[in-house]
């Protein structure tokens, strides 16, 4: 059984497999079309999505466009 | 200049529209769409926030139904009142949109009344400039934080005619005509209009364009808003190009007094 580690994702603490990846997380909370990720208050460019390997107490931020003025 | 040839320019970018759109307040796609449609606007604004907050996640995301290739998608900061949290935002966005480095930057100092903190504004004016980005930024009607906006890079000046969704109109049509007077780049008025005669007065001062909202998403009928105020951008803009007649404090006559058959 694969070991576990809790991270804060938009706000909410969550649990994930300690070899998830950005591409899981948002895989997991299902966002759909474009999205942009914060690392610790770092952007994380999209061709680091899938290479970059969690750590526990990791805070992502996943954001989008919506509606505004 | 004819007026067919005439064009909006923000930095290296043309827009035959002179009308800027926001895309909150509506009561879904639908007719977000729509409205938008029928204000011809070719640049909208959208905000940065976390996923599936404010929308349904059964719902297309906002860019599936107004596509980046369709559109020039312009990021804002709402919300944010710190440059830091601002420039973060702009980051972000350029980031989601895939380098796109145009943004809307606002400030706010105060939630009661949406009135931009010049100073962080300022502040995160120079920052975004300094990391590459073209900053259309919203800010007060005062002539000279225009000019030193403007000073800092690329840079669009896009002064408030009142308050965010407040609809009062343009207040201080003097201050507006001492920044465009003054203005080297384009000045877009942001915020404040609440109808179609209101969009017709700052492009008759001589604004290069307006950007609004809840004009249009909060009439009775955002449809039919949206065609009014596309309209009376260009009547205005028309009639700024065209050159006012003096304003006299008497009459004078249309009709010839020569040749009346009475007396």
């Amino acid at each position: 059984m694969s070991s576990q580690i809790t991270i804060s994702v938009n706000g909410e603490s969550r649990d994930f497999a300690a070899t998830a990846n950005i591409d899981d997380i948002v895989r997991e909370i299902a966002v759909r079309g474009r999205y942009a990720v914060e690392v610790n208050g770092e952007i994380l460019p999209k061709s680091h999505h899938s290479n970059y390997t969690l750590k526990a107490g990791d805070i992502v931020e996943v954001v989008q466009a919506i509606g505004g003025g | 200049m004819k007026a067919a040839d005439d064009e909006l320019r923000v930095f290296d970018r043309k827009f035959k529209s002179r009308l800027l759109v926001g895309t909150g307040k509506y009561q879904n796609f639908d007719e977000t769409k729509a409205a938008i449609d029928a204000s011809g606007a070719e640049i909208i604004t959208v905000a940065i926030r976390r996923t599936n907050i404010g929308q349904n996640s059964d719902e297309p995301n906002l860019l599936e139904v107004l596509s980046p290739e369709q559109y020039t998608i312009l990021p804002n900061t709402a919300g944010c009142y710190d440059a830091k949290t601002a420039v973060r935002t702009c980051q972000l966005a350029r980031e989601l949109l895939d380098g796109h480095n145009l943004v809307k930057l606002e400030v706010l100092g105060d939630e009661k009344t949406l009135y931009p903190d010049v100073r962080e504004t300022l502040i995160a004016t120079r920052q975004l400039c300094d990391d590459g980005f073209e900053v259309m930024v919203y800010t007060t009607d005062d002539p000279i934080v225009a000019r030193e906006l403007e000073e800092m890079g690329k840079v669009c000046v896009m002064p408030l005619a009142a308050p965010i969704g407040s609809g009062l109109g343009i207040q201080n049509r003097y201050a507006l005509r001492t920044i465009i007077e003054n203005a080297k780049g384009p000045i877009i008025v942001d915020a404040g209009v609440g109808t179609a005669s209101d969009a017709a007065i700052a492009m008759e001062l001589g604004c290069d364009g307006v950007l609004m909202n809840t004009a249009i998403a909060e009439a009775e009928n955002p449809v039919l808003m949206a065609s009014a105020m596309k309209k009376g951008i260009e009547a205005g803009r028309e009639a700024y190009l065209a050159g006012r007649m003096p304003r006299r404090a008497y009459a004078s006559a249309s009709s010839p007094l020569d040749g009346r058959f009475f007396s």
